[in-house]
């Protein structure tokens, strides 16, 4: 519907909407997170949900303790390998539409331990994520932006069409898979179906090649 | 305010006194002094693996060391180490100071080390070791959590972490890592899984792991990691 011409009937009294959009503002505006943290981030999060910074004006002041409740997904903290299959199942448990905001540097890329043997690389190479906030932790208002950018992607939706969200494609997949735990690693160490490792080409003055990867 | 002469911590028990009072209580046990000669000074006891649980009890029940606030674990991997050492010789029919490298091994086992405190006499630490045979079959040691609870946890960890074995206690398991872990990632030789990710700015031990990943992936694209 033009913009416009909707603006126009707004001013008369008039309220014209799609069904897509009253879809959309209806999820967006009603997101329940699952009460879930892992580690120092889940200390912001919790802050972000208190007076002071108070995340129930946008709508998801629910925290949910059961996954079969909640449609938000806020990784907060450092994902340990023992700990990422129970975040996996966590995530299959609960109903679409479902998103996922990896919030912090671990729950990204693993942060400061990256390199250590217990520490998985980020949750993205197992489940999909919508929105990620750098940060060590990440402040209340970087959580309220990635928040308000989660309801931005969640607004601007179609609901028909090839780019249609997942939920309303029967092809596209809900569950993923529960990495085991291995002798030496998880098994698999990341879900090719979701995650690639990223490509990087980077060139150096004169013949350093140290940094190519 | 009062100030009770027992509120006073004591001076340290000296190791010197300590160690032959162990061995004339516990015939049979060996006990050697570690000295550390870093500016903390902070020698230990090694005890026999033998006596441990003999000497600890002892030092908790006759010496007051009521208190074990650390247990932690180090791992000596066998190495080589050579010395200059000054050798007279008989060099064409004169006698002649040579200079002779002189190779040793030490290290090739695991060692574990207790930090006891007595409370009541509120003195410490005394500082216990233990070492197990080699770092392979032989890595088997008393668990002193029958006497101090508080290494429970400790040892559950050295377990995990070094491969240490202890014979005795109440709930040896995994505590850190799954139980289907097979390795001890605190040991020197520990090799993880290659699983490395781009680094922009990799250097020291980043950089050598960026450098085997891809000497381990010769053939594949140089630009992109292909661990899918």
């Amino acid at each position: 519907m033009n913009e416009a011409l909707k603006t126009e009937l707004g001013k008369q009294g008039i309220f014209a909407t799609s069904l897509q959009e009253l879809y959309n503002w209806g999820r967006r505006s009603s997101l329940w997170p699952l009460n879930f943290g892992l580690a120092c981030c889940a200390i912001e999060m919790i802050a972000t949900t208190m007076a002071r910074y108070d995340l129930a004006r946008f709508g998801a002041e629910v925290f949910r303790p059961s996954p079969r409740q909640a449609d938000l997904m806020i990784i907060a903290g450092t994902i340990t390998k023992k700990m990422a299959p129970q975040v996996v199942r966590l995530y299959n448990q609960m109903p679409e539409p479902k998103y996922v905001i990896s919030m912090g540097a671990c729950a990204i890329s693993g942060g400061p331990f990256k390199q250590g043997y217990n520490v998985l690389k980020g949750i993205d190479r197992y489940i999909p994520v919508d929105i990620y906030i750098p940060g060590c932790p990440p402040r209340p208002e970087a959580l309220i932006d990635g928040f308000m950018a989660l309801q931005k992607i969640i607004d601007e939706q179609a609901l028909t069409g090839a780019s249609r969200p997942r939920h309303l494609n029967a092809a596209e997949p809900s569950e993923f898979i529960i990495p085991k735990f291995g002798a030496h690693d998880l098994e698999p160490p990341q879900n090719p179906a979701v995650w690639h490792a990223p490509l990087v080409n980077i060139t150096t003055a004169g013949e350093d090649t140290s940094g190519n990867a | 305010m009062h100030l009770s002469s027992t509120s006073r911590p004591q001076a340290r028990i000296p190791l010197e006194t300590l160690k032959a009072d162990i061995e004339t209580n516990l015939p049979g046990c060996v006990v050697e002094i570690i000295s550390n000669p870093s500016p903390s000074a902070q020698h230990s006891l090694l005890v026999d693996a033998e006596h441990a649980f003999a000497v600890a009890t002892f030092l908790r029940d006759q010496r007051n060391l009521d208190y074990c606030s650390n247990v932690t674990g180090i791992d000596w991997p066998l190495k080589e180490i050579s010395q200059k050492v000054k050798v007279k010789k008989l060099v064409d029919d004169v006698e002649t100071e040579v200079e002779e490298v002189q190779k040793s091994l030490t290290g090739g086992y695991l060692e574990v080390v207790y930090h006891l405190y007595s409370m009541e006499l509120k003195t410490g630490p005394v500082i216990l070791r233990m070492r197990t045979a080699d770092r392979a079959d032989g890595v088997h040691l008393p668990s002193l959590t029958p006497i101090w609870r508080s290494a429970d946890f400790q040892e559950r960890e050295i377990f995990d972490l070094y491969g240490v074995t202890f014979d005795g206690h109440p709930d040896l398991r995994r505590i850190l890592m799954w139980d289907e872990f097979t390795d001890h990632p605190m040991r020197r030789d520990y090799v993880e899984p290659d699983d490395y990710e781009y680094e922009p700015t990799a250097h020291d031990e980043v950089l050598r792991k960026t450098e085997a990943h891809y000497a381990n992936k010769a053939g594949d694209n140089k630009f992109g990691d292909s661990a899918v």
